[in-house]
This record gives C-alpha cells, sequence and structure tokens, in this order.
C-alpha cells in the first residue's frame, strides 16, 4: 500500500517536471519576427530587418573602435594618456552622418505606415470587441454575431495533462475570412482596454471602450493563422486568443450560410418548453465559459474582488434582480452586462446558478426560463 | 581671517548625533545621502524578489507558483517599487552625497526640507506594499496603471496606490527643488554653469524634468481618485470620458519620466570613464548640449507609447520622426565616451567594467530603442517581450548599472575605505552575465511573438523563456555579493586616500577620505 502510494507519487512527481511541464518541441531557432502572410507585413518585415541591419552596423563600429581602445591603450601599453579633447570637424560629422541615416530609416517606415493607413470600407467588415476574457467576432454585412474563447484545458493549463500543440493559442470558434479579399476590422472594446494583434498580417490594434479602431488586411494564402492580446487586461489577459481562419470564397459562402442557419435555429429554442433540467444542463455550459473566471466553478467567487453566487440572497430570492444584473450588469464594478448572450443561454445560465451549490434548497428555487428574458426586452411602460 | 571663520565652526559644530535620532532629525546631505542610498537599496532586493516571482512562474509554460491574478500584482508592484524605490530614490541619495561637494557647497541648501522629502518615502511604499495584505490584493493593473482597468475595474487598494503615488511625487519634487535651489545658488566662486562637474549638470537638468512632470503624474492619479470616488468620467467612456486621454497624460509624465532615470547615468558614468582613462573628457559642452536636446525632446515623443491607440497618421508620423531625433544627442554622448576612452591610458576597475557595460549595454538598449520608433515595426513590437528587453537593457544594465558604478566609485571617498576589489569584479561579471542571459534572450521571445504581461504562454517560447528564468537568479544572487562588499567595506578595509583615484578630478576628491561630517564650511577656491 505504502509502497504504492510512493510510486503513484514519485510518478506524478516525476511527470510534473519532466513530460507535462516541459515543452514538446525544441525552439531555440524562434528567435526572429516571421514574414507573415500578406503584402503588408512582408513590407514590415523588411523594414525590420533593414532598420536591425543598420542597427548592427552602428553598433559593431562603435563598439570596434571602444574595444580596439580598451586592448591597444591600457596603461601598461599607454602610460601617458594624450591629450586632445573637442574637434568640431569631428563633432559635426558625428552630428550629420546619424541625421542622415535616420532619414534613410524614416523614409521607408513613413511609405509603408501611409499604406497601412487606408481606411476604405472593406470587401468584409468585421466588428472585433474585446471582453473580459474573449473576443466577440460581428460580421456587419451578414448579421453573423459569435463569441471566440480559449479552448485550451485548464488541466493543461495546472499541467495535470501533457500540452497540446496549439496550447493557449486555440479557441471555441475561429474567426472565418475569404482569400484574396478586402477584409477591414473595426476593432473595439465592452469593458477595459484590450488589444488584438495578428502577427501574419502586422496588425495590431488596441480595442477601447468607446472607441472605435480600424485596420484591414488582404491575405491570399488559405490557412490557419493565430495571435493574441497584446493590453493587460486583467486576470486572465495571457488567455485570450486569438485564431482566424482564411478560406476560399466558395467554402466562406458555405460557413456565411450554416452560421445563418444555426441562428434561426437558436430562435427556435427560445420559443421552445424547457425543464429545469435542460436549463441546468445547458447553463453549466454557459456558466463555464462566461462566469467561471470571477465567480469560480464553486460559486464562491474571490473574497473582496468577485462576489459569491453560492447563498446570494438576489440568486437565491430574487427572480427579476437576477436577470436584471445580468441584462444591464453592477454600474461601478467589474460586473458587465451579459445581454448580448442569446435569451436561452441567459436563462440557462441564471437557473444553473439558482439550482446549484445549494441555492435552490436555500431560497425559493425558481428558474428562469427564455420567456422570461424576452418579456424583460419589452420596452417597458 | 579665514582661519578664525574655521574655528568658530569648531567650536559650534559638533559631528553626528548618536543613535536613531541622528538620522530621524538630520539635516546633513551626507546622512540624507546615506538614508536614500540604503533605502534604495532595500527596495532593489524587494522588488528583485517579486521579479523572480515572475520568472520562477515563467520557467516552463503553464501555470505552476502562482495565480494569474497575484502575478498581475507581482509585474505591477516590481514596476513601480523598482522606478519610485530603487533608481530614483538611488540618485536622490547620490545627489544629496554628491552635489554639494562637488560645487563647493557645504550641504544642500534646504537641510530641512531635504530630510521630510527622504522621510516620507518609507510611508509610500509602507501604504504600497500593505496594499498586498488587502481585501482584493495589491494593485494588479501594471506599473502604467491604465483606465478603465485601473478605475473601474480595480481592486478597492487602488485608493492606497494612489495615496502612494502622491507621497512620492511630493519627495520627488522637494528633492529637485532642493537640487535646482544647491545648484543656482550655493556653487563655490568660480563653479561658473559650464565648469559645473557632469553629474551636477546632469542633476540639474533632471531635477527640471521632475518639477515639470510629477505634477502631471499628480494629475492623472487625481483624476482616477474622481473617477473611482466622486462619480467623475475624466477616463470612462460610457460617462462621456475618454480611456486614451489617461495615456495621454500618463505617458507625458512617462517619457520624461524614462530621462529622469537615465540622465544622472550619464553624469556618472562621464566622470568614471574620465578618471580611469586619465584623459579629459573629450566634449564637455556638447555632453551638456545633448543633456539638454535630450531632456526638451523628451517632451514632444510621449505618444511613442502608443502608436496602436489609434492615432491619426499624422500624429504617428510625427511622433516616429520626433523619437527618431533623440539617437543624434544620443549618438552624441557615447561618440564622446568612445572618444575620451581613445588613446587614454585605462585601467579597469570595478566601476570602469561598470561604466563600460553601461556604455555597451545602454547603446543595445537605445538601438532597440530606435527600432522601437518604426512605427510600422512598432505594430509587431508593442507590447511584446522585445519591449521588455528594450527598457530592461536601458534599466537595468542602464541605470542601476550606474549606481553599481557610482558606489564603488565614490565608497572610499564616503566611507574612508577601500572595497574589495578581486569581489567586486566578481560582482561585476555575476552581473554582467546575469543580465544578458535574462534580458538578451527576451529580444528572441518578443520577435517570435510573446506579448509582456503575460503569466503563461505557448509552447515555442519555452526554451528562451527557460535561460532568461535562469539569468535572472544569477542576477538576482549576485546582488546579495553588492550587499556583502558593500558591507564589508563600511566595516573596514584599506585606507583610501584622498585623492583615492590616480585619475580622479574634482572637488570632492580635494577633501579627506572619508569626508568630514561638513565640508566646505567655507568655500573652496577654484581657478
Amino acid at each position: 500500500m505504502s509502497l504504492k502510494y510512493f510510486h503513484n507519487l514519485h510518478l506524478m512527481i516525476f511527470s510534473a517536471l519532466f513530460v507535462f511541464a516541459s515543452p514538446m518541441h525544441a525552439d531555440w531557432f524562434a528567435l526572429n519576427m516571421t514574414r507573415g502572410v500578406t503584402d503588408i507585413s512582408n513590407e514590415v518585415f523588411e523594414l525590420h530587418m533593414l532598420i536591425f541591419w543598420i542597427c548592427v552596423v552602428i553598433g559593431v563600429v562603435v563598439f570596434s573602435v571602444m574595444f580596439y581602445s580598451m586592448y591597444a591603450h591600457t596603461k601598461k601599453k599607454n602610460p601617458v594618456a594624450a591629450s586632445f579633447h573637442e574637434n568640431h570637424k569631428l563633432e559635426i560629422a558625428w552630428t550629420i552622418v546619424p541625421f542622415l541615416i535616420l532619414i534613410a530609416m524614416a523614409v521607408p517606415a513613413s511609405k509603408t505606415l501611409v499604406k497601412i493607413y487606408d481606411d476604405e470600407a472593406g470587401d468584409v467588415n468585421i466588428q472585433v470587441t474585446g471582453y473580459q476574457w474573449k473576443w466577440q467576432y460581428n460580421y456587419l454585412e451578414d448579421d453573423i454575431s459569435f463569441f471566440s474563447n480559449l479552448s485550451t484545458d485548464m488541466d493543461e493549463i495546472n499541467n495535470l495533462v501533457p500540452k497540446g500543440e496549439h496550447y493557449l493559442q486555440e479557441v471555441d470558434e475561429m474567426v472565418v475570412i475569404p482569400a484574396g479579399k478586402k477584409v477591414r476590422f473595426l476593432i473595439t472594446a465592452n469593458d477595459v482596454i484590450h488589444s488584438w494583434w495578428m502577427p501574419a498580417f502586422a496588425i495590431k490594434q488596441d480595442a477601447i471602450p468607446g472607441f472605435v479602431n480600424t485596420a484591414w488586411t488582404k491575405v491570399d494564402k488559405p490557412g490557419v493563422y493565430r495571435g493574441k492580446c497584446t493590453e493587460l487586461c486583467g486576470k486572465n489577459h495571457g488567455f485570450m486568443p486569438i485564431v482566424v481562419k482564411v478560406v476560399e470564397q466558395e467554402e466562406y459562402n458555405q460557413w456565411v450560410d450554416e452560421k445563418k442557419q444555426a441562428a434561426i435555429k437558436m430562435a427556435e429554442l427560445t420559443t421552445k418548453d424547457w425543464t429545469a433540467q435542460e436549463l441546468v444542463e445547458r447553463g453549466e455550459s454557459v456558466y463555464a465559459v462566461n462566469c467561471v473566471a470571477c465567480h469560480q466553478t464553486n460559486g464562491q467567487g474571490i473574497p473582496g474582488i468577485f462576489p459569491a453566487l453560492a447563498g446570494s440572497d438576489i440568486v437565491m430570492n430574487q427572480k427579476d434582480k437576477n436577470i436584471e444584473i445580468l441584462m444591464e450588469g453592477v454600474q461601478g464594478a467589474a460586473m458587465n452586462s451579459f445581454s448580448y448572450l442569446s435569451e436561452v443561454e441567459l436563462a440557462a445560465v441564471i437557473t444553473y446558478t439558482r439550482q446549484s451549490w445549494g441555492n435552490a434548497e436555500n431560497g425559493d428555487g425558481e428558474i428562469v426560463v427564455p420567456k422570461d428574458i424576452v418579456d424583460y426586452k419589452k420596452p417597458k411602460i | 581671517m579665514s582661519a578664525v571663520i574655521e574655528n568658530h565652526h569648531d567650536d559650534h559644530h559638533h559631528g553626528p548625533a548618536k543613535g536613531l535620532t541622528r538620522w530621524l532629525y538630520t539635516t546633513n546631505h551626507k546622512d540624507i545621502g546615506t538614508l536614500y542610498l540604503w533605502f534604495s537599496f532595500a527596495m532593489f532586493l524587494i522588488g528583485g524578489a517579486m521579479a523572480l516571482v515572475i520568472r520562477a512562474e515563467l520557467f516552463q509554460p503553464g501555470m505552476q507558483i502562482v495565480e494569474p491574478e497575484f502575478y498581475n500584482q507581482m509585474i505591477t508592484l516590481h514596476g513601480l517599487i523598482m522606478i519610485f524605490g530603487g533608481v530614483m530614490p538611488a540618485f536622490v541619495g547620490l545627489a544629496n552625497w554628491l552635489v554639494p561637494m562637488m560645487i563647493g557647497a557645504p550641504d544642500m541648501a534646504l537641510p530641512r526640507m531635504n530630510n521630510l522629502s527622504f522621510w516620507i518615502l518609507p510611508f509610500a511604499f509602507f501604504i504600497l506594499l500593505s496594499s498586498l495584505f488587502m481585501e482584493g490584493g495589491a494593485p494588479n493593473f501594471g506599473w502604467t496603471f491604465y483606465a478603465p482597468l485601473s478605475t473601474t475595474y480595480a481592486p478597492p487598494s487602488v485608493t492606497f496606490f494612489i495615496f502612494s503615488v502622491h507621497i512620492m511625487g511630493a519627495s520627488s519634487i522637494m528633492g529637485a527643488i532642493n537640487v535646482v535651489v544647491t545648484i543656482m545658488n550655493m556653487r563655490a566662486p568660480g563653479v561658473t554653469l559650464m565648469k559645473m562637474p557632469l553629474f551636477v549638470w546632469s542633476w540639474l537638468i533632471t531635477a527640471y524634468l521632475l518639477i515639470a512632470v510629477m505634477p502631471v503624474l499628480a494629475g492623472a492619479v487625481t483624476m482616477m481618485l474622481m473617477d473611482i470616488h466622486f462619480g467623475t468620467s475624466f477616463f470612462n467612456a460610457a460617462g462621456g470620458g475618454d480611456p486614451v486621454l489617461f495615456q495621454h497624460i500618463f505617458w507625458f509624465f512617462g517619457h520624461p519620466e524614462v530621462y529622469i532615470m537615465i540622465l544622472p547615468a550619464f553624469g556618472i558614468v562621464s566622470h568614471i570613464i574620465e578618471t580611469f582613462s586619465r584623459k579629459q573628457l573629450f566634449g564637455y559642452s556638447s555632453m551638456v548640449w545633448a543633456m539638454l536636446s535630450i531632456a526638451i525632446l523628451s517632451f514632444v515623443v510621449w505618444a511613442h507609447h502608443m502608436f496602436t491607440v489609434g492615432l491619426p497618421l499624422a500624429a504617428e508620423l510625427f511622433f516616429m520622426w520626433a523619437t527618431m531625433l533623440i539617437a543624434v544627442p544620443t549618438g552624441v554622448k557615447v561618440f564622446n565616451w568612445v572618444a575620451t576612452m581613445f588613446k587614454g591610458s585605462l585601467t579597469f576597475e570595478t566601476p570602469m567594467l561598470f561604466a563600460i557595460a553601461f556604455v555597451v549595454l545602454f547603446t543595445i538598449g537605445g538601438l532597440s530603442g530606435l527600432m522601437l520608433a518604426i512605427v510600422p515595426a512598432d505594430f509587431q513590437y508593442h507590447d511584446t517581450y522585445f519591449v521588455v528587453a528594450h527598457f530592461h537593457y536601458v534599466l537595468v544594465p542602464g541605470a542601476i548599472f550606474s549606481i553599481m558604478a557610482a558606489v564603488y566609485y565614490w565608497i572610499p571617498k564616503w566611507s574612508g575605505n577601500m572595497y574589495d576589489e578581486r569581489l567586486g569584479k566578481l560582482h561585476f561579471w555575476l552581473s554582467f552575465i546575469g543580465v544578458n542571459v535574462t534580458f538578451f534572450p527576451q529580444h528572441f521571445i518578443g520577435l517570435a511573438g510573446m506579448p509582456r504581461r503575460y503569466p503563461d504562454y505557448a509552447l515555442q517560447f519555452a526554451d528562451w523563456n527557460m535561460v532568461s528564468s535562469v539569468g535572472a537568479f544569477l542576477f538576482g544572487v549576485s546582488q546579495i555579493l553588492f550587499l556583502f562588499i558593500v558591507v564589508k567595506t563600511v566595516m573596514g578595509g584599506k585606507k583610501a586616500t584622498d585623492q583615492v583615484w590616480e585619475g580622479a578630478r574634482g572637488l570632492e576628491w580635494t577633501v579627506a577620505s572619508p569626508a568630514p561630517y561638513h565640508t566646505f564650511t567655507t568655500p573652496p577656491k577654484v581657478d
């Protein structure tokens, strides 16, 4: 018994140290920026390399003179120092020459920047909204809207199982865009500032509440491209990746149709008669995606920052107030409005919190059905 | 006549008071300088310990040691403590010790304010650090505390953070006023502006920068306070406010702040290179003009920290060009140091090693800064580890190496004892290797695409993160050696001569070692 226990412990420590936590690939050669897949990203890469090499040359020249002095002008070899100082020609030269080098850098940099700053409408226009801690994509022409969440398993993050190839760079729903078309992103945020970075397209634009920033791309090569949030946005800043899938036009059209069908199905679900059990099952997954980061799996929240739902009077006894908080958010607190979720999702997640952690036993146990949300949304007199 | 005056002084001035009150009530610039230096070293160790928590978590992918929430508190406090508690007070300490001795003044112009500006600092940091134990935890929004993450979404401890920043700001402003008044009014006859040692010049400029921008920081945190507690909406878009306004205000403070942390280093390094090259500085006046140009330019480049917030094209172009211009005076400084060493008669004592490392590594940091100024490329670099590598290169082997160089260079004058040269060199090499192993790979990690302020990362960044963490622990542990060397020197050791270094020039080397409690009670004669 004890031997087996020891053996298990041994195995756990070993696996934690050497298998699960250690990287799957050796990437000693991930040293430089990548070229990316658009004309702009290639231009940016060339610019980066140009300036990098200019800097290397400057460094090598300056340091060579310095290292030569350190070698040749030591006290041993040169007991008496020279006494020269100030030389106007030299001083003018080392002011003018750097200035000329700077101009040589500024010209191509400014040209590329002007190209990037083209804010005409695209063939496809997508509104990107940053939330703590996920991205929402709204296809303006096709009325498609969905959220994109990190899909990496918590067990991988906590080193309990081996990490997959796309660890922290995978999402439950990718942004799909057509190849060869100009796609414009209108980037904003719902709560704090985020930043939408897609290295392969050389796009990085801050997503700022109250502002709409634009960026555009035209990708010719179909493929899956991965990016990240690059503005500190709270606890899970490192856990809201971006994945863009570029497909040929036909495949894109097909995808758009599928998304539209799915939206119709969702609308039908709203009118269906729901049992508490069905809602709880559905609500659990909604909770896992939207609520768990703050309110925690056990509904206890984090004392001082995020309030507990388990044992909360609102969640146990005040159904209307409960709906109102999810629809409107809480002023001056981290709790935002979740009115962007579907009626089914909202009803399910509220019911889930009202039925879990002993809340049903200690409270009134009432459930919320999609119709309640629809009623809430109706204009009040 | 002068002998009579000196006797008069001897009758009334005793040495320092005994015990704790010496330090609490002191108005002596040397005592206050010592207090500042020890305080900053304590903060350096605390901030460093936080850096090691960060590097330990990043040693491998996955969450191992801390929660993301606590990780964010660590990055925030690490930055705030190192900047406001480590680097800035260390430079103020050096100014206190050196400025009066360098210009032949008996003390700082405003000694009681000097005492006050130091003694409010421990309270500021006590308040800041105590927030770690508050409900909701310490500030977790990064040292740049962008709204609305630092207002609507902040933990309750943000109010304590704001109070603490106010105290730090008041301390800095008082310290800066003191430096300006001292330099402007108390120079010995013959010490004209263009004869002042470069360290004094660098601090004069730094002090003006501090007076100009610390009130701006105070304004920013006050607006935050209003947003949080009094229902205003300066930075809240939902109330008609503007989150980007916060960034403009913050960086209008923040960019001059960057130079506040490097200008005194320029002064220090100039003195040390001159001394150990046994050769006059190549271009004194061009060094002064270069520092002045850098200081003035620092007010018109702030938005290069904000290239991705969606500025209009014209603004992006302006801030890119203005930022690139800074390379010109910075180049002038580097070329001057190299030209000073050229055909000198060089020896490589510990201060010189740190100064040479400063020139090389600061230049690397400067060149990566030039790369960051290029807006299209910055779209790829911004907020990645490339930026982290850049500013750590200018702050650690830049500002902090210069402070260490200064300590080794002047400690014989302060304590009257020589430090242990072999240990000093060992400390240098461990720090030099540690710094480069830590921060050089962060260039790679950043270019390969890892954003900063991430508690966990994708697998392709694993190898170099591991190397960086190993370097950080090497660097961290080496600083214990530094503490040991300093304590050993203060306790005893080979007696230092008054001149200390063969090539040293300047008034501070004309007084006894250790420097008497009161120096230049009568102004020295300067030609």
